[in-house]
């Protein structure tokens, strides 16, 4: 299915990652989406809720982070797409209903513009660091699909990815966005509706009569029915059987659980979504996602400069882990060089997929600015001794 | 011998998913008794069931949605007035029922409370206050009054309750009421009444819970309970919510409280919004791909 052209702003555009993000969200189908104020998100649903009336929509701001994490899953069940937007605060506080949109398998988007932490931390200025908050931060044990774009042009290109992924797997999906990228302004480019692919709704086939809400399909995704329909949809956090009626025992523990695991397992090609370059004769591969690829682009730049044989790869999709990728290359390099703005988050699963086939290089940063190329390159030389 | 079917079918039994009888609820329990008096007013009214959804918390009250045979979301503790706001927005053609327990709905979820009366969402939130928490083992709730016995108030509590009627009323709510699980008749009418309202509508239901608040405060069961709500009832419809507050021992003022008419969140959005709001009417099929012209 195509994009609706009434919701999309085709055209080239000088916008920021925020309003690009919003534009991608509209041309994914989302018209309603739930948040409260934080920055450095907030632009996008304030352009959202300019945007939406138009097409039939509207924003909501709900009296805090808990309500908008679940005001859009009541959205989604009234069958429309929805997301909401945030950044580290308000994202530990949606934490529960993440896990409630993983376990009743609601399709939306959580978009998270990352700024430093603990806590308040730095509201302004950058980080990485709910990388990991966005595999585990919600109890029990899902999985989840987290894209990290690093230009305006990906904030549009990839929301609608992750609307996509989100309606095709039945999953939450994390926008792991950050500060500078959502601040940054650069070119983005629209393309015309009838260019933009759109997951539409994977709704019931079957007559009511027929249907189990949970009953899941060839690739263990079930089909959706929504509120109204005549349906008569039973929807719970409990652990639940196909019909979707509360079942508490170790049986269909496993056999829920292991279907949430086994449904995104399962996909793990399609979801190896990466850019890499140079990485067949590369003794070091810098190993990145978000904006901290753009400051590795210049390191890896620098080094072979100077004659080293150094690649790139780039994690878009981050979650799933791309576990296949690193246990290739780990035997074939020197060293992975692991620069993100944090203390150490993604490298870990570097590590634990590389093995010890190969040294794995953190460069933590706390974050409240980008990384110096020179402290990428200082590490892209370690590794390639 | 040949066996005679004694069932008598109770009209009551198509509003419920007679797959999950029997429910959780204690024996004496008052949350089936109000559920009762919800069948029969959606029965009475003849609304459009396929266009009814129920939305619960957390908690014994919590279940009611998963018994009713309407679109059902059980939700996550507080948050069934969130889950509904989103459902009704994206849905206006939706009647939305909320329906959970006191300390699901005003304490974990007393934000929202405030809120979705001040925004005056369209819903019917109906809260069934057994004035402990006893999903959890019987602590003590913002509605356990005065000094009442709890398992974490061992030697009573030290905090005065709340009074549910007031807050939503001070927030907006264009329709408050209270019974107790006694008055199933007037309750159903109340109900009725808020079903064919438009607008935030609050009913409060005192319910026994003879399992803990009963038994922890010695009040007998819930005969002695239902014994006890006809004693201390005064039914004074109208009546200033500031003096509803539910003192233990003290009267217990029932009836309709507020009942006014405001413009409801999504009516006052379309007529501020003007012709910046732009219908949406589904999009056209697109054209399926053809191999050939004649296909
Ligand atoms: S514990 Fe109390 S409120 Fe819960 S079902 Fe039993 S009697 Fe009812």
């Amino acid at each position: 299915m195509h994009a609706d052209p009434r919701c999309v702003l085709t055209g080239t555009h000088f916008i920021n990652g925020d309003a690009a993000c919003c534009e991608g969200a509209l041309a994914a189908g989302a018209r309603f989406a739930a948040g409260y104020p934080i920055t450095p998100s907030t632009e996008i649903v304030e352009r959202f809720a300019a945007r939406a009336p138009k097409v039939g929509g509207l924003f909501i701001q709900m009296e805090d982070e808990l309500a908008s994490s679940i005001a859009l899953q009541g959205m989604v069940w009234a069958g429309q797409k929805s997301f909401t937007v945030t950044s580290g605060p308000g994202y530990s506080l949606m934490m529960e209903h993440i896990g409630f949109a993983a376990i009743t398998e609601t399709p939306c988007v959580f978009v998270d513009v990352q700024r430093g932490g603990p806590s308040t931390g730095l509201p302004t200025l950058p980080a990485q660091g709910d990388m990991m908050q966005a595999r585990f931060g919600s109890h029990g044990d899902y999985l989840t699909i987290a894209l990290c774009p690093n230009s305006p042009q990906e904030c549009f290109d990839l929301t609608i990815k992750a609307f996509n992924l989100a309606e095709k797997f039945r999953v939450p999906v994390m926008f792991m966005m950050d500060e500078c990228v959502g601040h940054m302004t650069e070119k983005v480019v629209i393309p015309a509706a009838d260019q933009i692919e759109v997951q539409p709704r994977r709704h019931a086939s079957k007559p009511p009569s027929e249907f189990k809400l949970f009953e899941p399909g060839p690739d263990l995704v079930p089909e959706m029915a929504h509120a109204g329909e005549g349906y008569k949809v039973y929807v719970t956090g409990l652990t639940h059987d196909k019909r979707g009626y509360p079942l508490m025992n170790p049986q269909s523990q496993r056999e829920l659980v292991t279907r949430l695991f086994d449904k995104i397992r399962r996909a793990a090609d399609e979801l190896t979504i990466i850019e890499a370059e140079g990485l067949d004769d590369a003794d070091v591969v810098v190993v990145s996602y978000g904006i901290t690829s753009r400051v590795a682009q210049r390191a890896i730049q620098m080094a072979r400069d100077k004659g080293l044989k150094v690649g790139k790869l780039r994690l878009i999709c981050v979650w799933p882990f791309p576990e296949k990728v690193i246990r290739d290359l780990a035997p074939k390099v020197k060293a992975l060089v692991v620069p993100e703005l944090n203390m150490g988050q993604v490298v870990l699963e570097v590590e634990r997929c590389a093995s010890g086939q190969c040294r794995v290089i953190s460069v933590p940063h706390p974050g409240g600015t980008v990384h110096k190329p020179a402290e990428i390159l200082a590490a892209i030389e370690r590794g390639a001794r | 011998m040949s066996s005679v079917e004694l069932h008598v079918h109770n009209p009551v039994e198509d509003l419920l998913r007679q797959d999950r009888i029997p429910t959780i609820w204690c024996p004496g329990c008052g949350i089936g008794t109000t559920v009762n008096s919800f069948a029969h007013a959606l029965l009475g009214l003849g609304i459009d069931l396929k266009k009814t959804s129920i939305v619960s918390g957390i908690g014994c009250s919590g279940r009611v949605s998963g018994y009713m045979n309407l679109d059902s979301f059980h939700t996550t503790h507080g948050r069934a007035i969130p889950f509904a706001t989103g459902l009704k927005l994206a849905n206006p053609e939706l009647n939305v029922i909320v329906y959970s327990g006191d300390g699901d709905l005003t304490s974990i979820g007393g934000n929202h409370l405030i809120h979705a009366a001040r925004r005056n969402i369209d819903l019917m939130v109906v809260c069934v206050n057994n004035m402990i928490y006893a999903m959890t083992g019987g602590q003590a709730a913002a509605t356990t009054p005065g000094t009442s016995m709890s398992t974490t108030t061992p030697y009573g509590a030290f905090e005065p309750e709340l009074n549910m009627p007031q807050l939503v009323d001070a927030a907006g709510a264009c329709f408050v009421a209270r019974w107790t699980a006694f008055h199933v008749k007037q309750l159903e009418r109340t109900m009725a009444k808020a079903l064919n309202k438009k607008g935030f509508r609050f009913i409060e239901v005192l319910s026994p819970c003879p399992t803990y608040y009963q038994r922890k405060n010695n009040l007998g069961d819930a005969l002695a309970a239902m014994v006890d709500y006809k004693k201390r009832s005064k039914i004074k419809n109208g009546c200033n919510t500031w003096e509803t507050a539910l003192l233990p021992g003290g009267d217990i003022i029932v009836g309709e409280f507020v009942d006014r008419e405001r413009e409801d969140y999504l009516t006052l959005m379309r007529r501020q919004l003007g012709s910046n709001y732009t219908e949406f009417p589904p999009q056209a099929e697109e054209e399926a791909e053809r191999c050939c012209s004649e296909c």
